[in-house]
């Protein structure tokens, strides 16, 4: 392998290692975002569960 | 654009990207000047019209932001100068050891083509720096725009300091008769710019897409709290 091979291929990795960067950054960036979902819709009062605890009202 | 999902644009990068590759390294032959190492520019002149058209772009959404009050065109606006500054670090990366091949120096202070593009990739440093000053709201959202704005009067200075370029040699790729090459370099270059375009875009719809669900996420906390 020539010395300008060597730094041609050197360039390309380069390029292509600061792309993965960014995307593995992005990629946990959107993993935090989804706990951020998950915090979120546990703080959401359960509907369902609150309908099973209510008492049924007296008509009449 | 906007309606192309986001894996078929990841999908297309990635084709579009791996045949760039292919056709740099099996199928274009050597220049006759610049031997093997001619190969970089294919990806450097790519990254850089890459950087000048997020750039562009970025001060087009602020011009938008200006003109509608439209808060979505400051976060898109950021977000091109941001995908802008990466690719331009890429440019600044792949130049320097070209350089290094060519002239046997990673930097060359008196060269104008060089000293001009580290103008232009400094001066979007800046425009973090000033951004993350402010507080957010309104004022960040304006003094970003008009800022972003101001840079885009860099690039043609930018573009054109290539054809100043006196004691060092420094290939120039597109003259006023068009592209200064024909054949397979022709169409090796164009899949490479077509690649780095589509891959551009879609970094920029991944970003904005996080930045928008974290923007609504702080929106429903705070809803919440």
């Amino acid at each position: 392998m020539t010395t300008a091979e060597k730094y041609v291929t050197a360039a390309y990795c380069v390029v292509f290692a600061l792309v993965l960067v960014y995307v593995l950054i992005m990629a946990l960036k959107l993993q935090r975002l989804e706990r951020d979902v998950d915090d979120l819709a546990a703080r959401v009062p359960d509907e369902d569960a609150d309908e099973e605890t209510r008492e049924p009202a007296r008509i009449g | 654009m906007r309606s192309i999902p986001l894996p078929a644009l990841a999908v297309s990068s990635l084709v579009l990207v791996t045949t760039a590759l292919a056709l740099v390294f099996f199928v274009a032959p050597n220049d006759q000047t610049l031997g093997f190492s001619q190969r970089i520019f294919y990806f450097h002149v790519s990254i850089a019209f890459a950087a000048y058209a997020c750039f562009g772009c970025g001060a087009w959404q602020a011009l938008r932001h200006l003109w509608k009050r439209d808060p979505r065109a400051d976060l898109a606006s950021y977000v091109c100068i941001h995908q802008g500054l990466i690719f331009g670090t890429l440019v600044l990366v792949t130049g320097s050891i070209w350089a290094k091949i060519a002239w046997g120096r990673w930097w060359i202070w008196s060269e104008d083509e060089l000293v001009l593009f580290l103008v232009l990739y400094l001066f979007y440093c800046a425009y973090f720096m000033l951004r993350f000053s402010v507080d957010p709201g309104p004022q960040r959202a304006n003094l970003s725009a008009v800022y972003a704005l101001f840079g885009v009067v860099l690039i043609p200075v930018s573009f054109a300091a290539i054809r100043l370029a006196k004691a060092y040699f420094h290939p120039e790729v597109f003259t006023l008769h068009g592209p200064n090459f024909g054949g397979w370099i022709l169409v090796t270059y164009c899949t490479a710019q077509a690649s780095l375009l589509v891959l551009a875009y879609t970094l920029y719809r991944l970003e904005i897409g996080a930045k928008r669900l974290d923007g609504r996420l702080r929106e429903l906390r705070e809803a919440l709290a």
